[in-house]
């Protein structure tokens, strides 16, 4: 097991082989790995040939990235970056898993796409044992996704843009959707700094506190001429409503699904009856769709997941029966006998060619740096992330007693505490090209000279978003949270 | 591939690899066991469970031994129901089981006697370990099962906190130097609350309802649903009591994580109470 | 893993200690002073540093020796340097006797208050220990403690001391003075008059086999051993080739001399036949048992016997790597077994073997740190991968998932001895000695009431009376004659004619067990030796199963009852009913032997 962090983390300790990367040089290290991997001739030519398009150009854009030039932007030394292509090709089945340090970037599809090629390239894909593996920080992240949370999808990932597929959501629904792409969240926020979006309706989502560059973030909230927040909390988003819905925890209070990790679909059940005026978001999107003039009645979950298989294929499997008798099932899941997929791709391994289905494409990515710069001003790579028992903004976490919770720190490499003659416990203030904080120090290991680390779980103790910059990839709209460069100065 | 095995002199096919406990769980044999836990491997240390076997000078813990072909097992003889019995009678004598499930009967069942060896004998008595506000740890009802160290180390956790420290009677489950629990390397996961056969490590939640005559499992309804908390997917089983949740278990057969979860699956749950 | 260390960082003698077992740490992950830029990008772990873990107790014993105890910057900075968790690592720390987690005075002695010495000495000894040092584990520049038996019942008091420094000292020694050894332990004087350990030979018998070179050969010395006919077994063996000793050794049909008399061939041909790959060979050196020395007089005096025996088995069982797994409290032994290892090794004799083509096998000296139980093979392999000495269910067998989870063939070091006259004289010639089912030579340990103590070697089929009066007779009136140790029996008088067989000793309800015989006469206290034996085995529980960890407190309470005239007439129901669940449900050996020498006391009438 390797572990690539900036930081050696628990996990990383457990790995056979811990890198430490600079944060936002994951195409580099990626690209030298498959450079080093061709060069060696490890690559998968059959699988290459059969399965994938595009090898050449890939093959072309990795050339300049050697191990040499790879040690130098990624900070890894480069025959432990040789050794690293060398395990990885010739492993007999290896996945590659990663979390939000590879997706919190300004780069973050190219970051996925650079991890693809290396599957491609080798075979490790499409396999049992083998694989790419997102894993999710929540617990619907997929199920959002699944269910079309996602601007230019629809339920069970069918374009919003085909009209085949949007054609029978219609249908089945008796209404018009709208035929385009809608925005995700970045493109929202700049709506809003433009004035197009003049209304917001947030569902279980804390955007005051958990956006990157969260000072702009809550300008433009503020700004808007209404506000609707559906929330079990009234969070610092709900603070500033203008209608607040109290809304049930799906996960105790109400019936449901969710989907996890691994494409497992698994029931959420009713415990606990909400407090006070709490209800089922369900029940309150139909008052709502009522108040519009539209009767829904009031569907039942199960009625409503039904509706769900009808119009997605991949679920079409998973009747609630199933999903309690078998607890849970990975889609896709295309008929009541299909036992689900514990992996994907494997289409590409078919014995006839004609088997495979659409060939799975290599896409050359180039490296490119963090957008928030280091310089001299600002000498510090900050990164971000979460402690083990605490979740994101703090607001489902910090009401139980954990015996392991430290409150918000700016974590520091004991060299740049010494250098700064900062000491352990010592408050400091963080200070970005957005924002400044202050906070604790803790002097830790696991660091090196010039990273450094906060959480974001205490944001009513330390404002950790104003110092993260809100520089976001434009295929996925995600927010570069992972790289901010800071300074640290003695209170 | 399949194995025969008699069973009190009746003959059955298992598959290949199964245990006797899983035979005779599959004859609805009622087999008492401490140390054995579904999502653990066997340590066959409580020795509760042990069966006669032909050919075997000693009798052998069921749990852990896998049925061999043409195995004849006896379950119901006076050698069983003899260390069935006096092992009970030695837990009895040394340790608080009075909050432990199915102990109460198995002894009815073997008529164990656990005041027989006299009075003034040695026991685990001590203090309750109160340490933080999440878990008890009172060894005095422990029975050195191992199963919380298992949790805590290779079979699920992989955090080592604890583990049985000294030997013979003295020995415990100890962390490094006895070092308060905050302080250690727990991470507070539950996975050995989950796992204690006897209440030796409890919520601290359910520890202060009954110290304060409040527990009432009666009363209690357990749901099933899955944690809020990442995308893992774990099976949470809410035992709730008032509209309040006052126990979190996992169930041992779900594919996911096999019971075990992490602290905030465990005991994250205070956001939604009152 | 989620190695979580401690605050606590090493004294610089703790870590030069660990360090000069371990080698200098390769980076600061691994516990270097100084962090260098590589540690920045690469460290590693995982498995590599988990395959460390054996490492674990000679690192214990590393920090022991240098400072006296085990602290919490010393446990912290083994644990950081092997990846064991500090819990873990306390845990095993604190199963072994001979290990303090706490602080503890440099110099420290071990006085066995055993069944052999006790009555001869050891409680005298004691007693002027507390006068001078305080009480059990009191004082601050030197203490003691009381020990179980430390194999050196034929000169009692016995007792194993050693001081803690950069050159440690240990020492074992018997019959122990008082005055010489506080004179040690104040580092008085560094010189001891070496006991005489020479075994005593009179067997009545013609052509000592096990003990010919005794006394006769230079330990220390490869040379003295070839002249004594020394390797010409192992050329033997290396020339004929595997197939062909295992074939010699199961004709010889030799049964293992540790207690449990399995047969020997047996366990090679199965460990030889098993599938490729890695497989071992373990000496249990581990003599432990209440009244046993045999092993150690023959380590002491003829240690490369031992090594071309093992050397042997290596080659025969296609093992590269063998483990001689000796007691702590040897150390005259573990260091002439050292010194022949070296010297073989020198010689091309182990390592890369330059005999018939040549073959690998090496050994490895693995200290015990104070635990009986490691005598158990099981145990035994915990010991040595770095866990607590805890026995594991059987099956697996050990010769199908050993030491490592490796095939491994475990035997004792007298039967290990046997091996290279099997392959000289041939397995037959061999079988020839003895009886049918107990063939060869056997050694038994004569200690308590006798007139001349020691360790006597007869062919098999001498009764226990010939053994005795080969030891100079009983001295006194005989009341019964304890056989096998404290996990044998009591046997009285009118039944010395018992022959000492394997075959002969199942007959008689017996186990010959490691060859003890300990006979005493009626000025014995019969109910202080049988609560010794209780308190040893409630001591020496490992603690994993209920039958035994519970059983042996229980037994302990009911037999001082018993014997303490406080006796509720439930006593001798109740120690009977413990026998049956201990023997029936233990986990091993311990628990199954542990009411047997109490049972027979009491059958005897010696508690009445």
């Amino acid at each position: 097991m390797y572990a690539v962090d900036p930081r050696r983390t628990a996990s990383a300790a457990w790995a056979d082989v811990w890198l430490g990367i600079d944060v936002g040089s994951d195409i580099a290290l990626a690209n030298a790995v498959g450079h080093e991997i061709i060069a060696q001739g490890l690559h998968n030519q059959a699988f290459i040939e059969g399965s994938t398009t595009d090898f050449d150009e890939y093959a072309e854009s990795v050339e300049r990235y050697t191990p040499e030039y790879a040690e130098q932007v990624a900070g890894i030394p480069a025959d432990a970056i040789r050794q690293l292509a060398f395990e990885y090709a010739t492993a007999q089945t290896a996945q590659l898993c990663w979390t939000l340090g590879i997706t919190e970037h300004h780069t973050a599809t190219d970051n996925v796409l650079a991890l693809i090629n290396l599957a491609l390239l080798t075979g490790h894909v499409g396999r049992w044992g083998s694989g790419l593996v997102p894993i999710r920080g929540q617990n619907n992240v997929q199920g959002g996704g699944d269910m079309g949370a996602l601007p230019n999808k629809l339920p069970g990932f069918q374009n919003v843009e085909d009209d085949e597929l949007r054609g029978k959501f219609e249908a089945k629904w008796g209404t018009e959707v709208p035929a385009t792409n809608g925005w995700h969240l970045s493109l929202m926020f700049e709506a809003m700094e433009r004035g197009d979006i003049r209304a917001l309706y947030v569902i279980g989502e804390n955007p005051a506190q958990a956006e990157a560059d969260v000072s702009r973030a809550r300008r433009l909230l503020g700004d808007l001429d209404m506000l609707v927040v559906q929330d079990i909390f009234l969070t610092r988003t709900a603070g500033m409503a203008d209608v607040v819905l109290p809304a049930a925890a799906a996960w105790a209070e109400t019936e449901g699904t969710v989907t996890n990790s691994e494409r497992r679909v698994q029931r959420v059940r009713k415990a606990l009856e909400p407090p006070g005026d709490a209800r089922d978001d369900l029940a309150i999107l139909a008052d709502l769709a009522g108040h519009l003039g539209h009767d829904w009645g009031y569907p039942t979950a199960e009625q409503l997941w039904d509706e769900l298989r009808s119009l997605s294929p991949m679920h079409a499997g998973m009747s609630y029966r199933r999903l309690e008798e078998q607890r849970g099932l990975q889609w896709p899941c295309l008929d009541e006998q299909d036992p689900g997929s514990p992996f994907l791709h494997g289409r590409l391994w078919a014995k006839d060619p004609g088997d495979r289905g659409r060939l799975a494409p290599f896409s050359p990515v180039e490296w490119v740096a963090p957008a928030d710069e280091l310089s001299d001003e600002y000498p510090i790579r900050l990164t971000t992330g979460r402690r083990l028992d605490s979740y994101n903004t703090g607001v489902q976490s910090a009401g139980y007693s954990s015996p392991r919770r430290l409150g918000e720190s700016l974590d520091l490499d004991p060299e740049d505490a010494a250098r700064l003659g900062i000491g352990d416990g010592e408050r400091v203030r963080v200070i970005s090209r957005r924002g400044s904080v202050e906070a604790p120090a803790r002097v830790v290991g696991g660091l090196r000279p010039g990273l450094a680390f906060m959480t974001f779980h205490f944001p009513d103790d330390v404002d950790v978003n104003t110092l993260t910059i809100d520089a976001w990839d434009p295929k996925s709209g995600t927010a570069e949270f992972k790289a901010t460069a800071i300074r640290v100065e003695k209170v | 591939m399949t194995v025969q095995v008699t069973v009190d002199g009746r003959p059955t096919k298992v598959p290949d690899g199964a245990t006797i406990l899983d035979v005779l769980r599959g004859q609805d044999i009622d087999t008492p066991t401490l140390c054995f836990s579904d999502n653990l491997t066997p340590v066959n240390t409580c020795r509760v469970c042990v069966v006669e076997v032909e050919g075997s000078r000693t009798l052998v813990p069921a749990c852990s031994r896998v049925a061999e072909d043409g195995m004849v097992v006896s379950t119901a003889t006076d050698r069983v129901r003899h260390s069935r019995r006096t092992v009970l009678e030695f837990l009895g004598s040394s340790v608080d089981l009075s909050v432990a499930p199915n102990v109460a009967d198995w002894m009815d069942e073997y008529e164990a006697d656990t005041n027989r060896f006299g009075p003034n004998v040695a026991t685990v008595d001590q203090p309750v370990k109160v340490q933080d506000d999440l878990y008890i740890r009172d060894y005095a009802k422990c029975i050195l099962c191992y199963k919380c160290v298992e949790a805590c180390g290779v079979d699920a956790q992989n955090t080592f906190a604890i583990a049985v420290s000294g030997r013979g009677f003295e020995a415990t489950i100890s962390t490094e130097f006895d070092n308060r629990l905050p302080d250690s390397a727990c991470v507070y996961c539950g996975n050995c609350i989950g796992v204690c056969p006897t209440g030796a490590l409890m919520f601290k939640s359910e520890f202060t309802m009954r110290r304060q005559g409040t527990w009432d499992e009666s009363a209690q309804t357990v749901t099933e649903t899955i944690c809020s908390f990442c995308g893992v997917g774990c099976s949470l089983e809410l035992y709730v009591q008032n509209n309040e949740i006052v126990k979190v278990l996992s169930p041992l057969d779900h594919d996911v994580t096999s019971g075990h979860l992490c602290i905030k699956g465990r005991f994250g749950w205070e956001h939604i109470q009152g | 893993m989620d190695l979580r260390l401690l605050p606590d960082a090493p004294t610089d003698p703790e870590r030069a200690a660990v360090d000069g077992l371990l080698g200098s740490p390769g980076s600061s992950w691994e516990g270097a002073v100084a962090r260098t830029s590589l540690d920045d990008r690469i460290a590693h772990g995982g498995s590599e540093a988990r395959n460390r873990r054996h490492l674990l107790l000679p690192a214990l014993h590393t920090l022991q020796d240098a400072v006296g105890w085990i602290s919490k910057g010393g446990l912290n900075y083994i644990c950081q340097r092997l990846t064991v968790p500090p819990a873990d690592a306390y845990g095993v720390a604190t199963f072994y006797h001979l290990l303090s987690t706490e602080a503890q005075a440099r110099a420290m002695a071990y006085v066995c208050d055993d069944i052999a010495c006790r009555g001869r000495g050891a409680e005298e000894l004691v007693a002027d220990l507390e006068a001078e040092l305080g009480p059990a584990g009191e004082g601050v520049e030197a203490t003691w403690e009381r020990s179980p038996c430390l194999g050196r019942c034929e000169h009692a008091p016995a007792a194993y001391f050693r001081i803690a420094g950069d050159i440690p000292a240990r020492e074992s020694w018997s019959p122990v003075d008082s005055e010489s050894l506080l004179a040690w332990l104040r580092r008085e004087t560094t010189t001891l008059s070496q006991p005489d350990s020479a075994p005593q030979v009179d067997s009545g018998v013609e052509g000592l086999r096990l003990l010919r070179r005794v006394g006769t050969v230079s330990p220390g010395s490869l040379d003295s051993y070839r002249e004594h006919g020394g390797y010409a077994a192992l050329g033997w063996a290396a020339e004929r080739g595997p197939e062909h000793v295992i074939a010699e050794v199961e004709a010889s049909r030799l049964l293992g001399r540790g207690g449990a008399a399995f047969p020997a061939g047996v366990k090679w041909r199965s460990v030889a036949e098993s599938p490729p790959g890695a497989r071992y060979v373990i000496c249990n050196a581990d003599e432990s048992e209440p009244g046993t020395f045999k092993d150690r007089v023959l380590m002491e005096n003829d240690p490369f016997a031992l090594v071309e025996a093992m050397t042997i088995a290596g080659l025969a069982v296609g093992a590269e790597q063998g483990y001689l797994y000796i007691r702590g409290e040897y150390p005259y032994a573990e260091e002439t077994i050292g010194i022949a290892i070296d010297q073989a090794r020198a010689a091309g004799l182990l390592g890369e073997i330059d005999m018939s083509g040549g073959f690998r096998f090496d050994i490895e000296i693995r200290r015990g740190a104070g635990a009986y139980i490691c005598g158990e093979e099981t145990a035994l392999f915990n010991s040595i991968e770095g866990y607590r000495g805890e026995p594991r269910q059987k099956p697996p067998f050990p010769t199908q998932s050993g030491l490592f989870g490796k095939p491994t063939l475990v035997n004792n070091v007298e039967t290990l001895f046997n091996v290279l006259d099997i392959v000289l004289e041939g397995g037959e010639a061999f079988a020839a000695t003895g009886t049918e089912s107990s063939t060869g030579p056997k050694l038994f340990c004569l200690s308590g009431d006798v007139a001349t103590p020691g360790v006597y070697e007869f062919p098999f089929g001498a009764t226990l009376e010939d053994v005795m009066e080969a030891a100079g007779g009983v001295t006194g009136e005989l009341a019964a004659v304890l056989v096998g140790g404290a996990a044998g029996s009591f046997v009285g008088p009118d039944r010395i004619d018992i022959p000492l067989t394997f075959e002969g000793a199942r007959e008689a309800g017996l186990s010959i067990g490691s060859g003890v015989v300990m006979p005493f006469n009626t000025e014995t206290d019969f109910g202080d030796i049988t609560r010794r034996i209780a308190a040893f085995f409630r001591d020496e529980s490992c603690g994993q199963c209920v039958p035994c960890r519970v059983g042996t407190t229980r037994q302990e309470e009911a037999l001082a009852r018993l014997t303490n005239e406080a006796a509720t007439g439930t006593e001798l129901e109740l120690i009977d009913d413990i026998a049956l669940a201990m023997r029936d449900a233990s986990i091993c050996g311990l628990g199954h032997t542990a009411s047997g020498a109490i049972q027979s006391a009491i059958g005897l009438g010696l508690l009445s």
